[in-house]
């Protein structure tokens, strides 16, 4: 095993480059986002702390770490939803496909349709499941009604959802369980066709068996899509993430493959977190 | 123990008070209006000089009234409410404009008659009509929508516009497709009760848009017109002959009474069952 | 691409457009002051506004010797306010009190629907029910020439009252904190003894702006007095005496008043007057009301 650390800043990234990944032979994987001495600021208080972090390709990226840290706010910034935070400033670059998207000239709309997301509490629209699904779509101004419907189809499929909604798609979506709602929104959101999907605590007020099928869900979907998921639950990373990046106190501490990071941590504070010493 | 007892008696016995009294108000009203009311009272108009007909007319007023003071209210109000709502709940402007509304609530619906009379009868010149009045009665109902609106503007939970710009919708997209649907029952509900209100206010029509007696409908904004509330003072007090117009105006009074009284209660009803349907809070 | 450029420019007329009909409620209410004050100015230069408003005689009609003066008006719609506040403040609180801390929650919904009942009703019905039942009614018990005074017109508008205050007050009730009530009961407190000793004096300057903010609504009301009150302008020495109050003052002559006479201009200084009457309870409202939150805020 061949350890390639890169040091930028003052973060130790390690990343593993000749190891199997996946059970395939594979080359380093793509870098799809970039980030690069990152600072975020609320008001007097700066929640990020110099942020240096590579986000793979079609990969599941954790990014886990007790309250506080700022993964939520990190998460945020990758799909420009800072603008709901008032009092906010920033600096360095974030960099997907080769541009910088904080910069103050980058198109948010269209960068929310290449960036999508799902939220800790599943937030469906007060209208029928289809119309939920449908509504990405509408707004990029798709007007035949059998494609819209085919592409329906189509995401309830992929989010695991159609078996159980296909015979009452014009009911009103807040009907659903909690579980089912949170994969309409995962449905909802892969209709536009993202390339990436950020994922903020999507389980946490979740019970464990619709959890449990919406790892499931996360892991399939990383085929198509590049994944990054905030969590504070150490055995989901565990369970789906490909990488994991330890954050605490607006500093990422640690980043690599998950299963070095929880068997072989490098800081220490990432051992004490994960052996349980501090939550 | 005696003090608590006397005082619990003494609150209750003025509440009942008030029942009987309110409820024996509503029975004097329709058991001597219902004598009066038959569909030849509500569907002719008047003739004699307000001998003999009905009171057709003044319902004609009061809808056209009522419609065209909406038509004007409407869109500005609800404007008015989403730029404070969705784009500068901080702004100084949005503060200036919520003391407006907040004075404006405050002023008397007479003072909105002396204003509509110097503004749209005398300076504009429009004289005392239909379209004078409808001018008045919808700046009148402008805080009470501005306001109501907010509310339920304030109402529609922050995550559902989270969603919806996640999904890449711009600011309007999103007030438009997801946040005033999501609004609407409630805007609604407070649209109707805000009619049932107008329909009643007498003061701002009394000089801007109302006469005693007409022949025929009015047939265009600019001609004065009959209006219910304004009709039951007009029977009472320039009435000429007590025997047919005391009656008469116990008629209308009901008339008016039900017509309030349905607009609210639909209203009301429609709240309780949009707020179950959508699971949302209203 | 284009489509792009389309929907931001968009995005910006409509902006743009819901910014400039929000600026109607402002110009609205600038349009009000300024109307209300240039068909004032000529009376005010020619008489003068605390000359009117001394002023002892309101004969605006008499043919040689017309007087403009305000103060049997004013004095009118404060004696009918005051009076009708006496009647209906313990109406509306006792109505208060019951639904907020004493109904169960059957009869507090049945009462909801009543109190929205009477408030729903329009002002010219109340004055017609007064013409009719207690014009006569009055008349008769006390002996007078004509059942319309003060005192007729003063109860009616108290019943008129009733729901708004009952409301307010209710609002108010409800804001103080449950831990005050819960503490007292757990002392061992009958109803009675919560309500007066802990619930009515922490909400006592809610209450308070509940009246003045019911004053101003009072003072403002139109058609009960003009139904109710009498028709003379005289300085009411007692409540059996008809009066004429503002509203009813200006309701009543605007329809005769000559546009561009003295008398015109005269109504538009009383509304003048009027409006402001009505913003400074307001205001008091306003500021009385914030001052009561934060009294509870810190009280806990």
């Amino acid at each position: 095993m061949q350890w390639y650390i890169e040091k930028k800043g003052e973060n130790m990234i390690r990343l593993d480059t000749n190891k199997i990944v996946d059970g395939n032979e594979k080359n380093t994987p793509n870098t799809k986002i970039e980030v690069e001495n990152l600072n975020f600021y609320y008001g007097e208080k700066q929640v990020l702390k110099n942020i240096n972090l590579k986000i793979f390709e079609k990969k599941v990226t954790a990014i886990i770490g007790p309250s506080g840290c700022g993964k939520s706010t990190f998460i945020r910034l990758l799909n420009r939803m800072d603008e709901f935070v008032s009092d906010a400033r920033f600096d360095g670059k974030i960099i997907i496909d080769g541009i910088n998207i904080l910069d103050e000239n980058i198109d948010k709309v269209s960068l929310r349709r290449k960036v999508g997301m799902v939220f800790q509490k599943p937030n469906p629209f007060p209208k029928s499941i289809k119309e939920n699904v449908a509504y990405g779509l509408k707004i990029n101004n798709w007007k035949d009604k059998f494609k819209i419907e085919a592409r329906v189809i189509d995401s309830l499929k992929k989010s695991a959802l159609w078996e159980e909604v296909k015979f009452r798609l014009n009911d009103n979506a807040l009907n659903l369980s909690g579980g089912q709602q949170q994969r309409l929104c995962i449905a909802r959101c892969i209709a536009v066709e993202p390339e990436i999907i950020l994922f903020d605590e999507p389980c946490a007020s979740l019970d464990p068996i619709s959890t449990a099928k919406i790892e499931e869900l996360i892991v399939n979907l990383k085929k198509e899509y590049t994944i990054i998921i905030v969590t504070h639950n150490m055995q989901q990373a565990l369970r789906v993430a490909d990488y994991t990046a330890f954050f605490l106190m607006g500093e990422m501490v640690e980043f690599g493959p998950t299963k070095n990071l929880f068997e072989s941590p490098v800081d220490k504070r990432t051992e004490d977190y994960i052996t349980g010493k501090f939550g | 123990m005696i003090k608590e007892k006397i005082f619990l008696f003494f609150i209750k016995s003025i509440v009942l008070i008030i029942t009987i009294i309110i409820f024996g108000i509503f029975g004097y009203l329709f058991y001597n209006g219902i004598k009066v009311i038959n569909l030849d009272f509500i569907f002719s108009m008047p003739r004699n000089f307000m001998k003999e007909g009905g009171i057709f007319p003044a319902l004609i007023g009061t809808f056209l009234l009522i419609i065209l003071s909406i038509t004007v209210s409407l869109p500005f109000g609800i404007a008015t409410a989403v730029y404070i709502s969705e784009y500068k709940p901080k702004g100084f402007l949005s503060d200036i404009i919520k003391i407006s509304i907040k004075t404006l609530s405050s002023v008397p619906s007479v003072v909105f008659g002396l204003f509509g009379y110097g503004i749209f009868v005398n300076a504009f010149g429009f004289g005392v009509s239909l379209i004078s009045g409808a001018l008045t009665l919808s700046i009148l109902s402008l805080p009470i929508i501005i306001s109501s609106t907010l509310e339920s503007l304030g109402m529609v939970p922050q995550s559902y516009r989270e969603a919806s710009m996640a999904l890449g919708a711009t600011k309007w997209e999103t007030i438009y497709k997801v946040v005033i649907p999501a609004a609407s029952p409630s805007i609604l509900t407070a649209i109707i009760l805000s009619i049932a209100r107008v329909a009643g206010e007498t003061a701002p029509i009394l000089f801007t848009a109302c006469v005693f007696y007409q022949e025929k409908l009015p047939f265009s904004l600019f001609s004065p017109v009959m209006a219910l509330p304004y009709h039951i003072y007009a029977l009472i007090s320039e009435g000429t002959d007590p025997q047919i117009h005391i009656p008469m105006a116990y008629g209308t009074s009901v008339v008016l009474l039900m017509l309030v009284i349905f607009l609210s209660s639909y209203a009301m009803v429609y709240r309780e069952k949009r707020r179950k349907y959508d699971k949302i809070r209203y | 691409m284009n489509n792009e450029k389309n929907k931001i420019l968009k995005e910006k007329i409509i902006e743009k457009i819901i910014f400039i009909f929000s600026m109607f409620s402002i110009f609205s209410l600038f349009l009000i002051i300024m109307i209300l004050f240039r068909e004032s100015l000529p009376s005010i230069k020619e008489i003068g506004l605390i000359e009117m408003i001394k002023g002892r005689e309101w004969y605006p009609t008499d043919l040689e010797n017309p007087s403009f003066g305000f103060f049997p008006l004013i004095y009118s719609s404060i004696y009918i306010t005051i009076l009708s506040l006496i009647f209906s403040i313990p109406l509306g609180l006792s109505l208060a009190i019951y639904i907020s801390e004493i109904a169960s929650e059957k009869i507090k919904s049945i009462l909801k629907i009543i109190v929205e009942l009477i408030s729903m009703i329009p002002s010219v019905v109340f004055g017609f029910v007064g013409v009719s039942i207690l014009v006569p009614f009055i008349q008769k018990t006390f002996n007078l020439p004509l059942g319309y005074c003060v005192l007729t017109a003063s109860i009616v508008l108290a019943l008129m009252a009733t729901p708004i205050i009952a409301t307010l007050c209710e609002d108010f009730l409800r804001m103080v904190p449950l831990n005050l009530r819960e503490a007292s009961t757990a002392l061992g407190a009958n109803k009675y003894q919560t309500i007066t000793k802990i619930i009515l004096p922490a909400a006592s300057s809610g209450l308070f702006t509940a009246m003045i903010l019911g004053a101003g609504r009072i003072i403002g009301e139109t058609m009960v007095v003009l139904m109710l009150s009498g028709g003379s302008a005289m300085i009411p020495e007692n409540v059996f005496d008809p009066a004429r109050p503002i509203t009813s003052a200006i309701a009543s002559e605007m329809g005769e008043a000559v546009k561009g006479s003295i008398h015109y201009s005269a109504l538009f200084a009383m509304g003048m007057i009027l409006f402001i009457i009505s913003i400074a309870t307001s205001i008091i409202a306003e500021f009385l009301s914030k001052r009561y939150s934060l009294k509870l805020g810190k009280g806990r």
